[in-house]
């Protein structure tokens, strides 16, 4: 950076001969995030690999090489079950952000007209994500619950007899509460990868005799198709690693792989929950990657 | 654009955003009105007359266990994850301009840190410092794994404001006799600064809220968000509304507070 000579200036001076090489700034400069992401990230995964394979009983771990954790865990009926019962999880959560968060995006980036309204509304829907997850969680006991708002009034409007129990404390109330948590990571990157989109191709879709719908299908969905993978990594990921949402709002009554180690660390089984961790890991790894072979994140940045 | 066939979508699809708002903060305001129920309320509607009753009940240590040290915990911990966030990723995004050996490796490794599950991160550092003989505390292994939350978002954020930084302003300074410290200080910094802020936001309120991450790795001390998970399963009078309204309106203040600042940075960039 600093080889550039004026003319005219001539040599530079010589207080400034401790020079470094050009190559060295850009290291120093991403040294500490590979310290960090190494000693808090790399350092931990390769830990709960090792501890996985250790030896345990009701008080502490011993180092060992032994597999039972994994066959274990991997031998049960209950394991999979809940395995199972994450993914779809997953998959219905990711299928209604995916819908809301599509819709949100589009209305915000091609229906409203101007820039500051445009911004003013995506904070509306910003703001809520950057407050507490449990708050809100726990916000939508008072509106499901058995006295709750909905079932006080539709009770005393007389559309129903009595309270509907399945509202809180059911997978139906897990689902509810994972979309309150996680639509915005699906609108953030949809509505991102929208507003690149060059309005004159919607215009020269038009003018080619495209309906509304076949300008949606043929040209909007496909450009916006990088920013639904992005926000799939995000919900997809997000859901995966959950085990609180699916502990309060289920009532106990449903379980996810999250929760299984959440368990097994409160009993301090910690080499099982190492295990359950590391095919937890593998899975969601090999998830994204999926999702990566369509889209190149580097790209849309 | 053919105004018919807007108006109809349009209106179908502001009814659907007006909903989807509806249904963000609905649920938000049902505690916020909840926490001002009378002495003798419980946790659901009708309200039970109006009080403030909660909020006192709130600073009373026995009433919750450490509302006033977890506070303090959350904030002290949110302010050095958003300073080291800033600086780490300002450092970081500048790095990513340049060509240097790993820079995919460490870029993936990013993405990495915000897609493995939190709770493995959790697993993970517990049991590394478990192993090292170190003891686990908020301001050392919570500290570190709030970073891994953090920095991706940060880096991210960093990598797409770069990616459309135009260098033009660089060579201009350059042009006209700056160092590279000069043209840092005085040409990037201030033009990049409203992000820096965004990111600082992003840092402060991710750390303030996580606790996923912080579940093994917070030592003897909880966190405010570890202390409120922990009142989900035992209290049950409104006194969790109350802490959970006192939480709400300190994060809005905090993003008030932060989006005023960018505004008005912005405002003065452009009268100047």
């Amino acid at each position: 950076m600093a080889t550039v000579r004026f003319l005219g200036v001539g040599e530079p001076k010589p207080k400034r001969v401790i020079k470094l090489p050009s190559w060295l700034p850009a290291y120093l400069q991403a040294l500490p995030l590979t310290l960090i992401l190494g000693g808090f990230l790399l350092l931990p995964i390769l830990m709960i690999s090792v501890v996985s394979f250790w030896d345990y009983d009701f008080a502490q771990m011993y180092p060992d090489f032994v597999t039972f954790n994994y066959t274990e865990t991997l031998g049960s009926w209950v394991t999979w079950k809940t395995y199972l019962n994450t993914l779809k999880f997953a998959f219905i959560v990711w299928a209604i952000t995916l819908f809301i968060g599509f819709w949100v995006a589009y209305f915000l980036a091609f229906h409203i007209r101007t820039s500051s309204m445009q911004m003013v509304l995506f904070l509306v829907c910003t703001v809520p994500f950057l407050t507490s997850n449990i708050i809100r969680m726990i916000s939508w006991i008072p509106v499901l619950g058995r006295n709750g708002l909905i079932n006080n009034t539709l009770v005393g409007a007389g559309i129903i007899p009595q309270p509907i129990e399945w509202l809180l404390y059911s997978d139906f109330a897990v689902v509810l509460a994972m979309v309150h948590l996680y639509t915005l990571f699906m609108v953030t990157p949809i509505f991102n990868t929208m507003m690149r989109i060059d309005k004159s191709l919607m215009e020269a879709a038009r003018d080619a005799g495209a309906s509304g719908w076949q300008t949606l299908t043929n040209v909007i969905i496909p450009l916006a198709k990088p920013g639904m993978a992005i926000g799939t990594i995000f919900v997809v990921t997000l859901v995966m690693a959950d085990f609180s949402t699916v502990q309060v709002m289920s009532g106990g009554q449903s379980a996810s792989v999250a929760l299984m180690m959440k368990n097994q660390m409160s009993l301090l089984q910690y080499p099982a929950a190492a295990a359950n961790a590391v095919v937890l890991l593998i899975i969601v790894l090999m998830m994204v990657a999926a999702i990566l072979r369509v889209v190149d994140i580097r790209k849309e940045l | 654009m053919n105004s018919e066939t807007r108006s109809r979508e349009f209106y179908v699809l502001a009814i659907f955003f007006a909903l989807f708002v509806l249904f963000l903060y609905g649920p938000l305001s049902a505690i916020l009105i909840l926490s001002f129920q009378g002495p003798n309320g419980g946790l659901t509607f009708p309200l039970n007359g109006v009080s403030v009753h909660w909020f006192i009940n709130l600073f009373q240590t026995q009433a919750v266990g450490d509302f006033g040290g977890s506070f303090r915990r959350s904030l002290m911990l949110g302010l050095m994850v958003m300073v080291v966030t800033v600086v780490v990723s300002l450092l970081a995004g500048l790095a990513f301009r340049r060509k240097f050996a790993g820079a995919t490796a460490l870029f993936y490794l990013s993405v990495a840190s915000l897609v493995v599950p939190s709770i493995v991160i959790s697993l993970g550092i517990g049991v590394l410092f478990q192993q090292i003989g170190l003891q686990p505390a908020w301001y050392s292994s919570g500290f570190g794994a709030h970073l891994t939350w953090t920095l991706p978002f940060g880096v991210l954020i960093m990598f797409a404001i770069f990616n459309r930084f135009s260098p033009a302003y660089e060579e201009a300074a350059r042009d006209l006799g700056a160092t590279p410290w000069q043209t840092f200080a005085h040409v990037v910094l201030p033009i990049i600064a409203p992000s820096l802020i965004g990111v600082g936001l992003f840092g402060f309120t991710l750390s303030y809220d996580e606790f996923a991450r912080t579940l093994m790795t917070a030592g003897t001390y909880n966190t405010l968000p570890l202390e409120i998970y922990g009142m989900t399963t035992n209290v049950t009078t409104p006194v969790l509304y109350a802490l959970g309204t006192v939480t709400t309106v300190f994060s809005f203040l905090v993003i008030a507070g932060t989006l005023g600042l960018i505004v008005g940075m912005s405002r003065r960039r452009n009268q100047g």
